[in-house]
């Protein structure tokens, strides 16, 4: 769709053959990848797949074992990132990489500080940002403080700082990961501003709609090997999405229309603090019924994180009252709401899901190690931690098979989301929170999980769903609650969402409780 | 992916390997310091063997110094599996050791049979609180622990000083030092059996406590739903308070084990060896020797028993080493260099690292 910028004629990345290999393990195949001026490339893979791999040696991080890389037609060897710039290659992590009490300025020319005799000229430096910024239509103030500006601007920072060093190609790894839908179609605006004006982008990435919404073509790695490159007009979203997993992909959840029965999770007038002691929670309302999926939609800092470490007993709520079943859990150790009903596949798999030194079927048991299932009084049963472990790595299609006594943490992330899943879902209990449970995960990982969260509330379980994903909140929930500024600011039926309304909801506009 | 296992494999792989690799490199690197010095290095070693193997005496004064050694090693290793760093072990084993010698002088006239239990329960108690405090200033007031252990050391230190001087348990010759446990909380082998086997006269139970001692700690960590919660507290604090299991509280009672445990050193060194509290200068440094033997067991039960041997042979046999003229630092060259080469144990498994992939069984979902 934004093709008319696209020059074919001049090619100004072309990587042929890329082999790289890290001993015994070959990361990239023999791929290809040509990238015409004023086109946008979209690279798509699976976790794992290889596109960082492929990325960081067209950035210089890493030197290709064979094969040659080819930048506006000269063969270029890169030993590392100056090389890359010099060469007019901008890279935009996807960890920002800003110094917070910095201005938008200072950040950009730090590296590369303009002087005037020994003085260093902010001035003139400013004046480049702000030029830059009006020429692609980035509406950066120079001078504002990273730590007060929205992620989705901090990107846009990093953008500046790649065309402020010269790009002429900008790879973007996984730039919507955490944008609003709003910020993601001003981003792709200002992706069409850049080709408009010539620049190229790379843009890796593992959402097939945005794909479809921006890019020209696109590369399909899977396993390290290059599939195709294909004009992203001639595809369609399940095509691109079978290349890359090489099966077909179910998009549709299973999800019978059914009656939400009685109710499991009730929130009343909820107030809580964040970690800096400001109100974040302000009088927040919910209720979870058998049998249906709630999902809570919202940018990211509007209390969704609190609300669950307040309902899982993580954290202290300031007022209000949560129940479960009728039971109290307000302001319980986590242990109590677990044994009154409540499990959570929690947002940080590595940080609260999994103690990543302990074995997989350690990690089975994290709540129920005192189980009379797995314990004798205050010995632990390892053999039956082990039948239960090894009957859920089968069942759950854990991968490495037979990973019981590996380290968790040596599983790939879909893998360890299936170890807490696995032992969620089997612990069986009423209520199941799901915070990003898809997060950093590949197409096939993400319709397992879906499958397991649907599954659950067809058996009559109660699902708080906490995503930041859009699509996923419309797609599994039955009700969509927005949440703003610590409340609920309203409600519509998981079948009657429309994204751009749910967009506006979340970002504070048309409110209507 | 399973090829054949390079050297390199092995040695990462490995713990025992790397392990005796290390002590390997330990004493190389003591023979470069003795021929730096024109020592021959074959009489230096020759003399520190010999005076460690050559009969059963020398063997069992092994033993006795190897026994505190290995209980307070356990201590810290057991704190190392649980995610705290017990660098007070210094401070509790002296607790335990002055706990244990109050006892054993004020309660003088109990039957062995119940006095040597009192004074090893005394010196696990104080052990245990001198521990505890720690943890409670940490849990209370968030005072970083390891501030707070260096300050209990020294606390541990002068009051052990300040009592050993109490007039009721003070010397009535001129020795700086308290008056000797009574016979009955003495841990001796009987006499005849000391000169039947030719054994050191101190010769003591101690040994089969640190055994026992090290089945027990083996069997809390591997074995039990509390070694499990210590465990899961030491690897990742957010996941264990994320699965039900109060932070807070582990970290007490991980403290208080170690804690004990390194008061039951104390008590061993005491009941078995010295018999008596000397005022001292300095601090004797059982912990830091714990901390030491903890590493080169690699905090393993089992691993730290053979350290702690190890440890406590060097000790002796270094001893000696001034009879061919050769300075008993080299025995600290040794062991510094074993403890150096086994911290940087990780250093293999990073050349692997490098040599293979950037994602380690990195397999795909």
């Amino acid at each position: 769709m934004a093709e008319q910028h696209v020059d074919l004629n001049t090619k100004v990345i072309e990587m042929r053959n890329i082999v790289k290999k890290f001993g015994d393990f070959t990361a990239n195949d023999g791929i290809n990848l040509t990238v015409h001026k004023g086109e946008i490339h979209a690279i798509l893979g699976e976790n794992g797949a290889g596109k960082s791999t492929l990325m960081n040696q067209l950035y210089g991080l890493y030197r290709p074992t064979s094969g040659e890389i080819l930048v506006n037609g000269k063969q270029i060897e890169m030993n590392n990132p100056r090389d890359a710039i010099a060469a007019g290659i901008g890279m935009v992590h996807q960890h920002f990489m800003l110094v917070q009490p910095f201005t938008v300025t200072e950040n950009i020319v730090l590296g590369t500080e303009p002087v005037k005799g020994v003085k260093l000229d902010m001035a003139t430096a400013r004046e480049n940002v702000q030029e830059i910024s009006e020429r692609y239509g980035l509406s950066i103030d120079p001078d504002a403080k990273i730590e007060d500006i929205s992620v989705g601007m901090q990107q846009r920072v990093e953008i500046l700082k790649a065309l402020y060093r010269g790009a002429d190609i900008l790879i973007l790894d996984e730039p919507t990961a955490s944008l609003t839908p709003q910020e993601i179609v001003e981003l792709i605006g200002i992706m069409h501003n850049l080709t408009a004006d010539g620049k190229s982008i790379i843009l890796i990435t593992h959402k097939l709609k945005e794909i479809k919404e921006s890019a020209d073509y696109c590369t399909i790695i899977r396993l390290g090997k290059y599939i195709n490159t294909v004009k992203v007009a001639d595809v369609t979203q399940d095509e691109l999405a079978s290349m890359m997993v090489g099966r077909q992909v179910t998009f549709v959840v299973d999800k019978p229309e059914q009656k939400p029965g009685d109710v499991v999770l009730e929130v009343k007038d909820l107030h809580g603090v964040d970690y800096r002691k400001v109100e974040i929670l302000k009088g927040l309302n919910l209720t979870v019924r058998k049998g249906e999926i709630v999902g809570i939609a919202g940018i990211d800092g509007n209390g969704q994180t609190e609300l669950v470490e307040i309902i899982t007993g993580l954290r202290k709520a300031s007022g209000g009252s949560i129940t479960v079943n009728g039971v109290d859990i307000y302001n319980k150790p986590p242990r109590f709401g677990f044994v009154h009903g409540v499990s959570s596949i929690p947002a940080d798999r590595q940080k609260h899901g999994l103690v990543l030194d302990f074995s997989v079927e350690e990690n089975m048991v994290l709540q129920n190690y005192k189980d009379p299932r797995f314990a004798n009084g205050p010995l632990i049963n390892r053999g039956a931690i082990r039948e239960f472990a090894s009957r859920a790595i089968e069942k759950y299609d854990i991968r490495p098979a037979h990973c019981e006594e590996r380290p968790a943490g040596t599983l790939s992330g879909g893998n360890q989301q299936k170890v807490i899943i696995a032992r969620e879902v089997e612990n069986d209990k009423d209520l199941l929170i799901a915070v990003n449970p898809t997060r950093g995960l590949d197409v096939g990982a993400i319709e397992f999980v879906h499958k397991y969260i649907v599954e659950q509330r067809n058996k009559g379980k109660a699902v708080l769903l906490v995503s930041f994903e859009l699509d996923e909140i419309m797609s599994l929930s039955d009700r969509i609650d927005v949440i703003y500024d610590g409340k609920i600011v309203s409600e519509v039926s998981g079948k009657d969402a429309e994204e751009n309304e749910l967009g506006l909801m979340m970002a504070g506009g048309g409110t209507h409780e | 992916m399973n090829k054949k296992k390079t050297l390199i494999d092995v040695i990462a792989d490995s713990r025992l390997i790397h392990t005796i690799l290390s002590i390997i490199i330990g004493f190389l690197v003591g023979a470069i310091f003795l021929a730096v010095m024109k020592i021959p290095v074959g009489e230096a070693y020759g003399m520190l063997f010999k005076s460690i193997f050559s009969n059963t005496k020398n063997l069992s004064y092994c033993i006795v110094y190897g026994t505190p050694y290995i209980v307070v090693g356990l201590s810290v290793a057991f704190s190392f599996r649980t995610g705290v760093f017990n660098i007070g072990a210094e401070g509790q084993f002296v607790m335990g050791s002055l706990a244990a010698c109050l006892v054993g002088i004020l309660c003088g006239s109990l039957p062995k049979i119940l006095l040597i239990p009192l004074c090893f329960l005394a010196a696990a108690v104080a052990g245990a609180i001198w521990g505890v405090i720690v943890g409670f200033l940490k849990n209370k007031w968030g005072i970083n622990e390891v501030l707070s252990m260096i300050m209990f050391n020294w606390i541990a230190f002068y009051l052990s000083n300040f009592i050993a001087d109490f007039p009721a348990i003070h010397n009535e010759g001129t020795a700086e030092a308290t008056r000797t446990v009574s016979d009955n909380a003495r841990t001796l082998l009987p006499a005849g059996l000391i000169e039947k086997f030719n054994l050191c006269p101190t010769a003591n139970w101690g040994i089969l406590v640190a055994v026992i001692l090290t089945v027990v700690v083996y069997f809390i960590i591997e074995k039990t739903t509390l070694g499990y919660e210590l465990k899961a507290v030491g690897f990742n604090k957010s996941a264990a308070d994320y699965g039900g299991i109060s932070v807070n509280r582990s970290i007490l009672t991980a403290l208080a084990i170690s804690g004990a445990l390194a008061g039951l050193g104390g008590a061993l060194q005491l009941l078995g060896m010295g018999g008596r509290i000397s005022i001292f200068t300095s601090q004797e440094g059982f912990g830091f020797a714990g901390i030491v033997v903890a590493l080169i067991g690699v905090s393993q039960p089992f691993g730290v028993l053979l350290a702690g041997l190890f440890y406590g042979a060097l000790t002796y046999g270094g001893g000696k080493l001034n009879l061919v003229k050769a300075p008993t630092q080299v025995v600290d060259i040794i062991v510094g260099t074993v403890v150096f080469f086994i911290a940087i144990s990780s250093i293999f498994g990073a050349i692997r690292y490098l040599k293979k992939s950037p994602q380690k069984g990195g397999s795909k979902s």
